[in-house]
């Protein structure tokens, strides 16, 4: 894999995971169905997200829409979320902060290709635990909001559990799964969606 | 596109495969809106799944890091964690990686 291919990735792929699971595949000499089919896999929690994230995009047109789709990697959503829960979601807010993201991958694409191999102990610096901690900031961000905790507790069993027996990518969408299932059994049967309130 | 599929040496036409790559990575997150705006309402179950999706998710990607990268990676996760309840996620992000580098530096 040269330099082009590896700018290209993340040019028109722009998923950090499936791009790593990409390249794991890559080397085990397995045929091209296999990698396709590992990347849907690893990309299944985006179905997910644009059913919940499409239905805050009520101020962005049809084309901002899917254009902004492209865009969804797993920060860009967790707080598009998380602002939506505050005010309404803008255009305006969720390209400039796509915009700088989009920038930032593919100048860090850049560097790690051209000059990764001069980095001697990534660990040292806590580089493999910034997107996590990240991650974790943002699971807290959404404490607010309904069965929260229930939620989080069988997302998270369920992670590990799958994690252990079945192996990643697929402890995210499974795990996750145990999460919305706990949502589902607590929510209420009789429907008044419009009543509840969206404390976010 | 059979042949495509079974490729294993891609030699010089490894972009091909990129750009199906990015394709499938697309219709996975147009997927999720284009199902769901075919009805007209939602269930409330459904409402409840949806809003449950970006706890839900993140949480299953965050375990896994947390509880394999040795005792420092997971004390500064509960740092973080708690520090969440204190201050901004700006500042707890800050405070996580501060505490690990910490941990690290003392060799934990």
């Amino acid at each position: 894999m040269d330099l082009f291919d590896i700018m290209l990735s993340s040019i028109t792929i722009f998923a950090g995971a499936s791009q790593f699971v990409f390249l794991e595949i890559l080397g085990y000499q397995a045929p091209a169905w296999s990698i396709v089919l590992g990347v849907f896999a690893v990309n299944f929690r985006h179905i997910l997200y644009s059913a919940s994230l499409g239905r805050s995009m009520g101020e962005f047109s049809t084309m901002q829409k899917f254009t902004a789709f492209f865009f969804m990697a797993d920060p860009m959503f967790t707080s598009s979320e998380h602002r939506a829960s505050q005010q309404p979601l803008m255009p305006a807010y969720y390209f400039g902060f796509a915009l700088i993201q989009y920038c930032i991958w593919i100048v860090f694409t850049y560097l790690g290709a051209a000059f990764g191999s001069l980095i001697s102990d990534p660990q040292a610096l806590g580089v493999d635990m910034l997107l996590p901690i990240y991650f974790m900031t943002m699971v807290m961000a959404f404490r607010k909001r309904k069965n929260w905790f229930p939620i989080v507790v069988a997302s998270g069993i369920g992670s590990a559990f799958f994690y252990h027996f079945v192996g990643p990518p697929w402890h995210i969408s499974l795990g996750a799964l145990m999460g919305i299932l706990a949502a589902v059994i607590m929510a209420k049967p009789s429907g008044f969606v419009g009543v509840e309130e969206d404390d976010g | 596109m059979a042949d495509f599929l079974n490729t294993v040496d891609f030699g010089d036409n490894l972009w091909v495969l990129i750009i199906v790559l990015a394709i499938v990575t697309y219709m996975t997150r147009i997927g999720g809106d284009l199902v769901l705006s075919r009805f007209k309402s939602i269930h409330p179950r459904v409402d409840a799944a949806l809003e449950a999706v970006p706890a839900a998710v993140i949480t299953a990607i965050v375990i896994p890091p947390a509880l394999t990268n040795g005792p420092s990676a997971f004390i500064a996760m509960m740092v973080t964690m708690l520090a969440c309840y204190k201050t901004s996620p700006i500042i707890s992000m800050v405070i996580g990686m501060g505490t690990l580098a910490a941990l690290r530096y003392f060799g934990l």
